[in-house]
């Protein structure tokens, strides 16, 4: 709780027309993670395409990052350290806080089914940007645990000898390409919905730069 | 003197083409980003030019000395590669170069010698008939492709770490450095070349190593990417520089570790 009061910084000020939706260790961890997503997913691609999983499935090399798989790879294992250190502080910090509690739970199964009909049909509020739906919640909590199962498997991909316990665990190193593969294929698929929502709401896009 | 050229058993030819083009780079050598449209909207937002530049390729080369180091620390002498059964070796076997299977060097193994140089008591050049008197060790490791691809294999031959205690290699020295037949080279750092399951391998599942697979010497190091381990190896120098390498030259991490 400390730090988030912490982080109702001078420059985004409370003030009585607004309520701080997102302190700011959210906006800077989430700007980051989404710097760093789009360098991991676009040199991942690049990566993929040099021996695809799927017969059919292929990235076009003009929407991957790094020109052949050696500067792909470069990107990739630089800004994996980038994604990591900074999901690592913003999962700690989410836990110690209190937010993900706050913000994510609980999930209830009537509720998501009765948020989902409703987004579906264009017609889901969003009055109070401080209280997620059901179905942001399950959407939100699902995505932060994508991107702990991309990490982790991402490193038994890297590591299938001195880490050959983790790479183990996802199965072995074969398993361990395609859970890294479905990481990323629902990352991506989240990214697809969430982006496109934050521009029919774009008081939400506001609320994450400016804090309200 | 050459080998009559026999095919290889279990070596798909139409996998070997493929393999082989796929790891030919583009004609420009530019390593990172030209034409890349979903960086050029980040470079219009930041108003520079850092993705497609000198800048950038140098900082990534600067974090790939780093992940150099992060992984030699990782390294551990005794954790050893998995080990699988002979059922779960990959058959075929694939074959993989930045050429063609046809172009792969064609070595006379009678009048072949291992050329042994730098930082070594006895620099005695090494037949095969006197490198295949020595003591056997064999591995059924997997081999993981810079691609992403792997395949188990086996291997057998001389515990490298034995050879080069044998020869009086000074194992203080920080690299070996392997050349090849067709001028491809690699060096590698001393530990993961005294690793007890780095080999310097004369077969292939128990069967004189066949060209696809790096006859005469291939340098087996299942700790380490496919592309650190060389075939057709015809010297081997011990040493204190960094004598690069045919794709570590080319961007690709220099430790690639596993």
């Amino acid at each position: 709780m400390t730090i988030e009061a912490a982080s109702h910084s001078p420059i985004a000020p409370e003030t009585a027309t607004g309520q701080l939706i997102h302190p700011r260790w959210v906006r800077v961890t989430h700007w980051i993670n989404a710097l760093a997503m789009f360098m991991m997913i676009g040199s991942g691609w690049q990566i993929y395409d040099a021996s695809p999983l799927f017969r059919y499935i292929y990235f076009p090399s003009h929407l991957a990052l790094g020109e052949w798989l050696a500067g792909a790879l470069l990107w990739h294992f630089a800004a994996m350290w980038l994604l990591a250190i900074n999901g690592f502080v913003y999962v700690t910090l989410g836990i110690a806080t209190g937010r993900f509690r706050r913000k994510l739970f609980p999930i209830r199964f009537g509720e998501f089914m009765r948020d989902l009909t409703a987004a579906l049909r264009g017609r889901l509020a969003h009055d109070d940007l401080t209280v997620y739906n059901a179905v942001q919640r399950l959407l939100y909590l699902g995505v932060i645990l994508a991107g702990i199962v991309i990490v982790l498997s991402g490193l038994s991909i890297w590591k299938p000898v001195q880490l050959k316990w983790l790479t183990a665990f996802f199965g072995g190193y074969n398993t361990a390409r395609y859970v890294h593969f479905f990481a990323m294929a629902s990352i991506v698929g989240f990214l697809t919905v969430h982006v496109v929502l934050s521009l029919l709401v774009p008081k939400s896009l506001r609320a994450m730069i400016f804090g309200r | 003197m050459s080998r009559p050229r026999q095919p290889i058993k279990g070596v798909d030819p139409s996998l070997l083409i493929k393999d082989a083009a796929k790891l030919l780079p583009a004609p420009s050598r530019r390593l990172f980003l030209r034409g890349a449209t979903s960086l050029g909207a980040l470079a219009m937002l930041t108003g520079c030019d850092i993705i497609d530049g000198p800048t950038s390729e140098n900082a990534l080369r600067v974090i790939s000395d780093f992940n150099d180091w992060v992984q030699a620390r990782l390294f551990s002498e005794t954790t050893l590669a998995p080990t699988f059964s002979e059922s779960d070796i990959t058959r075929p076997f694939p074959f993989n170069a930045y050429y063609a299977e046809d172009e792969a060097p064609d070595i006379d193994g009678d009048n072949y010698k291992l050329e042994i140089g730098g930082l070594v008591d006895n620099k005695k050049p090494w037949t095969l008939a006197e490198l295949n008197k020595l003591p056997e060790v064999s591995q059924i490791t997997r081999l993981v492709c810079v691609e992403g691809w792997s395949a188990i294999g086996s291997w057998q031959g001389v515990r490298l770490s034995d050879f080069l205690k044998l020869i009086g290699a000074d194992t203080k020295a920080k690299y070996v450095w392997f050349q090849c037949a067709e001028g491809y080279s690699n060096t590698i750092d001393m530990p993961s070349a005294l690793h007890p399951q780095t080999q310097l391998t004369l077969k292939f599942d128990h069967q004189t190593l066949p060209t696809a697979y790096g006859f005469p010497i291939k340098i087996r190091i299942p700790t380490k990417l496919g592309f650190k381990n060389p075939k057709y190896v015809t010297a081997m120098w011990v040493q204190n520089n960094d004598a690069g390498g045919y794709w570590e030259n080319q961007g690709y991490n220099w430790f690639s570790g596993l």
